[in-house]
C-alpha cells in the first residue's frame, strides 16, 4: 500500500523544474541503489518459485483442466484417442437443467449449514469446557480427537452399522430404554437420512472445531477476565464481551474452512447412503462423482464440479474481505 | 512473445518430466518397436482378483497357461473399484497390459475407446459359448472378450425355516408374496434383497423385470411397472426390511446367515461363506416369475478376458493364446469348480451340474442369462442409473411405480 501512495507524491515533485537539478545532484548513487533493489527483488521472486511451481502443477493444472474438460465431450474414448470435441456450454445446460440439480443444491445447502452449525456450537462448547482445569483433562481432550484420526471410510462403515434399522446399536439402545418400539429407519427413510448423515458429519467435524477454537481461547490473556470480573463481567457476560470479540478472527477461519470442507464431503455420504434413498442425500459433490466415475460422463461431472468450485469461491472471497477488514482495523 | 516462450520452456520441460516419469516407471515392457518375429518370453496381465482365495485360483490358472505357452506371467491385481480408472489412465499413457480382465458390463466402455483388439484377429475360437456370454463380450458385432466362468443370481432359501413354517419354495410372484409374508415373524423377514442406489440394486431387480418382458431401453412400460410393483409391495407389506434400500449383496448374505431372512436373492459367490456355517441348510431355486409358464431370465455376471491394443503384434498374439487357454474346456471346469462359478460353454453345463449339484440351478440359468449390456452397449451405465433411481423412489413411497419409472425414463 505504501508504495502506491508514494508514487503520485514523488511524481508531483518531479513536475517542477527544481526537481531536475535535485535529480542531477544525487544522480550518481541512485542507479546503483536501484540495481541492488532490483537484485533483491529478484531474490524475493526466486524464493517464490518453488511455491509457484508447486501450486501450478498440483492446483493450477487440475483446475484449468477441469474448466477445459467441462466444455468438452469428454468420454472414455478420449483417454485412448485424445480426442474431446468442444461442446460449448452444453454440459452446463444438461447439468443445471437436470431435475436432480435442485435436489442436490438444496441438500448441499442443508448439509453444509447443518454440519457447520452443529460442529461449531458443540466444538466451541467443548473448547470452553476444557479450559477449566480438572483431572484427566488432557486425556479426555485427546480422546475427543479420535474421530479426526479415523479414516473416513472406516467411520462411515461403523456408523452404517450403528444406524441400521433392524440390528443397529442405536435402535437397540433406544429400544432397551423403552423409547421406541420398532426400529427407526435412520438411513432408509427419505426424511431422516439427511439428518442422520449430517449428524455423522458433525461428529467427524467436532475435533477440528474444538482444537482450533481451544487454541484461540488459549490466546486470550487471563488479565482480561480478571479485569472483567472486577467490573462484574463473569459467566455469560464475560463470554459476550471478552471471549467472543477476542475469538472472532479464529471463528471466521474455522467457519470458512468448515464451509469449504463440508461443501466437498464425499466419502461420508457415499459410505453411509450412496446418495439415497431416492436421492435424499445426494449433494452436488456426490452427483458430480457419480457422473464422472459411474456414468463416465466426464464433461458433465467436471461442469458440476465447477459449479461447486464457484460456490466455494464465493465463501473464499467473503473470507478474504472479512480478514482484510480485520487487518485494516 | 519470444521472451515469454523462452521463460516458459523450462517449466514445460519440468512438467513434461514430471508427467513422463510415472509413465516411464509403469511402462512394464509393452515396447512398441518390436517385430512380429520376436520371441515373446513374458506376458503382463492385469485383473481385480485381489482377495483370497480367488487371487490364488486365478493366479494358478494363469501360471499353468503360461507354462503351456512358454512365457512367464507378470501379473498385477488391483482393487475392483479402481480397475476401470486404472485402465483409462493406462490407455492414455499407452501402457496397457498384454492381457486385461474386465467386469463384463465395463467391456463396452473400454471397447468403445478402441483400446481392445477383436479376438477374431487372432483366430480365438468363440464356439459353444452361452449366447449371453458372447453378447457380453461383443461390441458392435465383434467379440473382444471371453469369460471362462460366469455367474448370476437366484433365490436362496433356508430349508429349516421353510419346513417349520410349512412353506415350499415359491415359483410365482403370488407364491413369493405369500411365502414371504408367512415367513415374516419377530425380527425375521421373509425375504432379503438389495435395492440400493448403485448398479447392484439394478442388477438384483433385472430378473423380475426381464422375466416379465420388461425392456431396459424403455423402462416406463407395463411389464416393468408390474415388476417394480412386486418389489414395492414386498417392502411395503414388511416382508422385506426397508433397509434393503441401503444394503449391499454382502449385507443381504449376512442377514440370511444370521437367520434374519428366510430367503434371499444372491449369487453363487456367497456359497463359501454359507458353507462355513454347518448348521445352515439351504437350497437354491430360480427367481419366481409372474405367471407359471414364463421363463426366469437372470442377468449375467462374471469377468471377461481381453487383449488390449498394445501395438506389439507378437505379444498380442501370445496374449490371445492366453485368453484361449483360460477358456479351454479343462480350465473352465477347473476354475468354475474352485470358485463356485459356472463354465461359460453350454457344452460343459450337463457334466458340471451333475458334478456340482449345489450349482445346478445357476448352471441352468446361465443358458438363458442375459448380458446387461447386450442391448444397451455403452448406454448401460446411464440406463442402469435410471432403473435404480426408479426403484428407490418407488420403494420409499415417493412415487407410484408407474410415476417413478416415467420420471426416471425422462431424466
Amino acid at each position: 500500500m505504501s508504495l502506491a501512495t508514494d508514487l503520485p507524491h514523488s511524481k508531483g515533485q518531479t513536475t517542477g523544474g527544481a526537481a531536475k537539478t535535485h535529480g542531477l545532484g544525487t544522480g550518481q548513487p541512485a542507479p546503483r541503489r536501484r540495481t541492488r533493489q532490483r537484485r533483491e527483488r529478484l531474490f524475493q521472486w526466486l524464493f517464490l518459485v518453488p511455491a509457484v511451481v508447486y501450486m501450478t502443477l498440483f492446483f493450477g493444472y487440475p483446475v484449468v483442466k477441469n474448466v477445459v474438460m467441462s466444455f468438452q465431450e469428454y468420454t472414455t474414448s478420449t483417454f485412448f484417442t485424445g480426442e474431446a470435441p468442444w461442446v460449448g456450454f452444453a454440459n452446463y445446460v444438461t447439468v443445471l437443467s437436470s431435475s436432480l440439480f435442485s435436489t442436490s443444491l438444496l441438500n448441499t445447502v442443508l448439509f453444509t449449514i447443518g454440519s457447520i452449525v452443529g460442529q461449531f456450537v458443540i466444538g466451541l462448547s467443548l473448547a470452553i469446557f476444557f479450559q477449566r482445569k480438572f483431572p484427566l483433562n488432557g486425556i479426555l481432550r485427546s480422546l475427543l480427537l479420535l474421530p479426526w484420526l479415523l479414516p473416513l471410510i472406516v467411520s462411515s462403515a461403523v456408523w452404517r452399522w450403528i444406524l441400521d434399522k433392524d440390528s443397529g446399536a442405536l435402535n437397540r439402545f433406544l429400544g432397551d430404554l423403552g423409547i421406541i418400539d420398532t426400529g427407526i429407519p435412520w438411513l432408509t427413510s427419505t426424511s431422516l437420512a439427511l439428518i442422520a448423515v449430517v449428524g455423522v458429519n458433525i461428529w467427524i467435524g467436532i475435533p477440528f472445531n474444538m482444537t482450533i477454537l481451544y487454541g484461540g481461547l488459549q490466546e486470550i490473556p487471563d488479565e482480561l477476565y480478571e479485569a472483567g470480573s472486577l467490573d462484574g463481567a463473569t459467566g455469560w457476560k464475560a463470554f459476550r464481551h471478552i471471549t467472543w470479540p477476542m475469538l472472532r478472527p479464529v471463528v471466521s477461519v474455522v467457519l470458512v474452512l468448515g464451509v469449504v470442507y463440508t461443501l466437498k464431503v464425499l466419502d461420508i455420504i457415499l459410505g453411509l447412503t450412496n446418495g439415497g434413498p431416492a436421492n435424499s442425500t445426494q449433494t452436488i459433490a456426490t452427483q458430480s462423482y457419480n457422473l464422472s466415475f459411474h456414468e463416465f460422463k466426464f464433461g458433465e461431472g467436471a461442469a458440476l464440479g465447477n459449479v461447486l468450485v464457484i460456490i466455494s469461491l464465493v465463501f473464499a472471497v467473503l473470507y478474504l474481505r472479512a480478514s482484510r477488514r480485520a487487518v485494516d482495523e | 512473445m519470444k521472451s515469454a516462450q523462452r521463460t516458459s520452456r523450462p517449466l514445460a520441460l519440468a512438467m513434461a518430466a514430471m508427467v513422463g516419469l510415472p509413465l516411464a516407471l509403469s511402462g512394464c515392457g509393452s515396447s512398441t518397436a518390436a517385430s512380429s518375429t520376436e520371441a515373446v518370453t513374458e506376458i503382463s496381465v492385469m485383473d481385480y482378483y485381489n482377495n483370497e482365495p480367488d487371487k490364488s485360483f486365478i493366479g494358478d490358472a494363469l501360471t499353468k497357461c503360461g507354462t503351456q505357452l512358454g512365457v512367464t506371467v507378470k501379473r498385477e491385481t488391483v482393487p475392483g473399484k479402481s480397475l476401470v480408472s486404472k485402465v483409462l489412465q493406462q490407455s492414455s499413457s499407452k501402457t496397457l497390459p498384454d492381457v486385461l480382465m474386465l467386469d463384463n458390463p465395463d467391456l463396452q466402455q473400454i471397447a468403445a475407446t478402441g483400446a481392445l483388439a477383436p479376438l477374431a484377429d487372432f483366430k480365438v475360437s468363440t464356439e459353444n459359448f452361452a449366447e449371453g456370454v458372447l453378447s457380453a463380450g461383443t461390441y458392435k458385432d465383434k467379440v473382444y472378450g471371453l469369460a471362462p466362468t460366469v455367474n448370476t443370481i437366484a433365490l436362496f432359501y433356508n430349508k429349516d425355516i421353510l419346513a417349520k413354517a410349512g412353506v415350499t419354495p415359491p415359483t410365482t410372484w403370488d407364491e413369493l408374496k405369500e411365502a414371504s409374508a408367512k415367513l415374516t415373524a419377530g425380527d425375521q423377514y421373509g425375504l432379503a434383497f438389495n435395492a440400493n442406489p448403485t448398479y447392484e440394486g439394478t442388477w438384483q431387480f433385472l430378473p423380475v423385470m426381464w422375466s416379465n418382458g420388461g425392456d431396459e431401453k424403455k423402462i416406463d412400460t407395463k411389464e416393468t411397472e408390474q415388476a417394480l410393483q412386486l418389489w414395492t409391495d414386498l417392502v411395503k407389506s414388511g416382508s422385506v426390511s426397508s433397509s434393503a434400500l441401503n444394503w449391499t449383496q454382502a449385507d443381504v448374505k449376512d442377514q440370511f446367515l444370521a437367520g434374519k431372512a428366510a430367503m434371499m436373492v444372491n449369487g453363487p459367490w456367497q456359497i463359501p461363506a454359507l458353507d462355513k456355517q454347518p448348521t445352515l441348510q439351504y437350497g437354491v431355486v430360480k427367481i419366481p416369475v409372474r405367471e407359471a409358464g414364463q421363463t426366469s431370465v437372470a442377468p449375467l455376471g462374471g469377468e471377461v478376458w481381453t487383449v488390449p491394443q498394445t501395438g506389439n503384434k507378437a505379444r498380442q498374439a501370445k496374449a490371445a493364446e492366453m485368453v484361449a487357454c483360460l477358456n479351454s474346456d479343462e480350465n473352465q471346469l477347473a476354475m468354475a469348480t474352485a470358485r463356485n462359478t459356472i463354465p461359460s460353454k453350454t457344452t460343459l453345463s450337463d457334466k458340471f451340474a451333475s458334478d456340482n449339484p449345489k450349482l445346478a440351478t445357476f448352471t441352468e440359468l446361465i443358458k438363458t442369462a442375459r448380458a446387461r449390456t447386450g442391448q444397451l452397449g455403452e448406454e448401460w451405465p446411464a440406463q442402469a442409473t435410471k432403473i435404480y433411481t426408479a426403484i428407490q423412489s418407488s420403494l420409499t413411497g415417493n412415487a407410484s411405480p408407474a410415476d417413478a419409472l416415467k420420471q426416471a425414463q425422462g431424466q
